[in-house]
């Protein structure tokens, strides 16, 4: 389990990174929600892997999972969420008022 | 005094929703709540400052949670004198954006400016690396709405490389606080200083990692070579308070710096000298590329973002050396640098408000209404901003070398790089100022004057009471750098702000028992925490801390007690 949950980290940093290198806003948007993914599945890791056992200690129960993580990782995905949403509406506005979708800045708009 | 500690983030939080949902439609009440909201803060901060000089650090623990489970606000002296330059800042800010009437040109400039009050003050506050990032994550998101204020083609696309540029600073973040947290066990600044202190030197490989990494998200917002990409386009398209106000945001990023590397990850701790490894070259770098920039601008909100980068530059050259001297030093010229880098972004929106269809580009242009009290204020804001003396700026520098006697290459670097940005200015200031008196320009073709201004006077206080705070600075030197020695002294004997987090568990958890049963709830719940630590380790399932090997029998004193008090109040 942790192998395919290393990979998956790995696979969807390397696709996020790919895609925010890209010079179109969509590509960027998706690349930026992979990255997030990423994350988020990294910090559930962080509080080693566990199956089956219950985040909070009561009588009785002799191990259970780290709950910091997950309530860290809630935080992260409302912050994740909340920030796509900017960067789409960002990015609408942008392609509306210039009439391209591109990141990059022209020259006269970069005051050069 | 101590509840008095989270209202800087309680009353722009509350006042914030306030303008939007009531006072939405009226732009008079609004800036009626908006001064008075930064007014509050002002004078708040004024006594924390005042509490925070005479008191070790202070805490507020929220929901009386204990550290390190719950979260905490610490005031010490640093936080304390960020927490004063940004309300200042923000009420100058406030003043000119009303003065200018940029607060027209779009919805909403009063509530973001309050949540962006409320994400920088919370930023200082907080002594949680999680909080930290939460925090981070409100003033950005204010940042994004004001950034993009008023509209526009060029303010909207820089805008988006802006947020981008953040998204991933903040992917990043969260990637350095889980690698932390995978091997320290913990994100509360003061119980990672004691668990990274007590890590076996051959087991600080991944801790490295995380603080490195940290480092790095650092770097982003405080705008350090090779991470400034973002910030000249950023500050040039941005309106002109909102640059403005951008000034205190890298200054977020060079206080997280300070603190993390003198807390938790000090020069001379387990993690060795990696901070100051990193630092000190991209501070060289930082400073050549800010300066060379003022020098290589082709238009006057350019030539003050590269100052900006420059200034950064300089006082990381401070902060990167690690001692007490060179902190101070470097404190000094964050205050410098902020007040008069603010002061310069107004400087120039009253250019381009005032130029008309020639801009800010140095290009001849005709005469414009205020010339010549504009042109006296820019010559002030360069020779402070350049390092000339009398001002604050040369003072800064002139600290800086001081406390870094011997080391040649950075003398020259600071001495070379000034002369160059003293060049670059004077290229500026002739270009934009006096030229102008050798351009004839038809009747009918010279520049209008400001679109919307409604108090053109309330504007020209607000730029002249930023440069007047670096005259202040520099009249009040004396006093003002034995307060950031005391201030600096504090950061290098981090064992105050751990005992103050960590410490006094014990009594309260005592007197918690003797107060009884009503508070049998709470006590239950660390409890609860408590055995959780405890018992981690044993059945070796979950327990992280246990994993990385720290030696057994690590807890410490504060959890202890935690299990011995609620047996008392059975």
């Amino acid at each position: 389990m942790e192998v395919l949950v290393a990979s998956a980290i790995g696979v969807l940093t390397a696709a996020g990174i790919y895609m925010i290198l890209r010079l179109r806003t969509f590509p960027v948007v998706v690349g930026m929600s992979l990255l997030s993914y990423a994350v988020n599945v990294f910090l559930f890791a962080t509080g080693r892997l566990v199956i089956n056992q219950p985040p909070i200690l009561r009588e009785g129960v002799t191990s259970y999972t780290d709950p910091i993580p997950q309530a860290l990782v809630l935080t992260a995905i409302v912050i994740s969420f909340g920030m796509t949403a900017v960067v789409v509406m960002l990015a609408l506005g942008a392609f509306i008022e210039a009439g391209n979708d591109r990141i990059d800045l022209e020259q006269e708009e970069d005051g050069r | 005094m101590e509840h008095w500690i989270i209202a800087p983030v309680l009353i722009p939080a509350m006042l914030a929703p306030l303008i939007v949902l009531w006072m939405r439609y009226d732009l008079v009440t609004q800036r009626v709540a908006s001064i008075l909201g930064m007014s509050a803060l002002v004078v708040l901060a004024i006594v924390l400052m005042t509490s925070a000089s005479m008191n070790p650090p202070e805490v507020y623990r929220l929901g009386n949670w204990e550290p390190p489970y719950g979260i905490v606000l610490v005031l010490d002296r640093l936080s304390a004198l960020m927490l004063l330059l940004t309300s200042i800042l923000g009420l100058v800010i406030v003043l000119y954006a009303i003065g200018s009437g940029w607060d027209k040109r779009g919805w909403h400039f009063h509530s973001l400016m309050q949540f962006q009050m409320m994400g920088i003050n919370g930023a200082f506050l907080t002594g949680d690396a999680f909080n930290l990032f939460v925090f981070f994550e409100v003033l950005l998101i204010a940042s994004y709405g004001l950034m993009i204020h008023g509209g526009g083609r060029a303010r909207l696309k820089s805008g988006v490389q802006y947020v981008v540029y953040n998204l991933a600073g903040s992917t990043l973040f969260l990637f350095a606080l889980g690698t932390i947290y995978a091997t320290a066990g913990t994100l509360n600044m003061a119980d990672l200083a004691v668990k990274v202190a007590q890590m076996p030197v051959e087991q600080t490989a991944l801790i490295k990692v995380g603080a490195a990494l940290l480092m790095v998200v650092f770097a982003v917002k405080a705008a350090l070579v090779p991470l400034q990409f973002w910030l000249p386009a950023t500050y040039t398209n941005a309106p002109g308070p909102v640059a403005a106000l951008f000034a205190i945001m890298t200054k977020v990023g060079t206080y997280a710096i300070v603190r993390v590397y003198t807390l938790i990850f000090p020069i001379t701790g387990t993690t060795g000298t990696l901070a100051h490894d990193i630092l000190l070259p991209a501070a060289f770098l930082t400073l050549a590329i800010g300066m060379i920039g003022i020098f290589g601008a082709r238009d006057l909100g350019r030539t003050v973002a590269y100052a900006v980068i420059g200034s950064v530059g300089t006082m990381m050259l401070g902060f990167a050396q690690f001692t007490q001297g060179a902190t101070s030093a470097g404190l000094y010229y964050m205050v410098h640098s902020t007040l008069v880098a603010a002061a310069m972004f107004l400087i120039a929106d009253l250019v381009r408000e005032r130029r008309g269809r020639w801009g800010l580009g140095y290009t001849d242009a005709p005469l414009m209404k205020n010339h010549g009290l504009m042109a006296g204020m820019f010559f002030v804001g360069a020779i402070a901003m350049a390092g000339m003396p009398p001002l604050s700026g040369f003072l800064g520098k002139l600290m800086i070398l001081d406390a870094t006697r011997g080391q040649w290459a950075l003398w020259a670097t600071v001495l070379v790089t000034s002369l160059i940005a003293i060049v670059g200015y004077a290229r500026a200031g002739s270009q934009v100022f006096w030229r102008s008196y050798a351009v004839e320009a038809e009747e009918d073709e010279l520049p209008p004057g400001p679109k919307d201004a409604s108090a053109p006077g309330l504007a020209f206080t607000a730029t002249g009471i930023l440069l007047a705070g670096s005259v202040a600075l520099t009249v009040l030197a004396g006093p003002a750098s034995n307060w950031l020695q005391g201030t600096a002294a504090q950061l290098f004997t981090p064992s105050q702000y751990i005992d103050a987090v960590l410490a006094g568990a014990e009594e309260r958890a005592q007197e918690a028992a003797k107060v009884g049963a009503h508070e049998h709830g709470h006590m239950e719940v660390s409890e609860e925490m408590q055995a959780e630590d405890g018992h981690g380790g044993d059945t070796g399932v979950a327990d992280p801390h246990a994993a990385d090997g720290q030696p057994a029998g690590q807890t410490d004193t504060h959890s202890e007690t935690g299990q011995d008090a609620p047996a008392a109040a059975h």
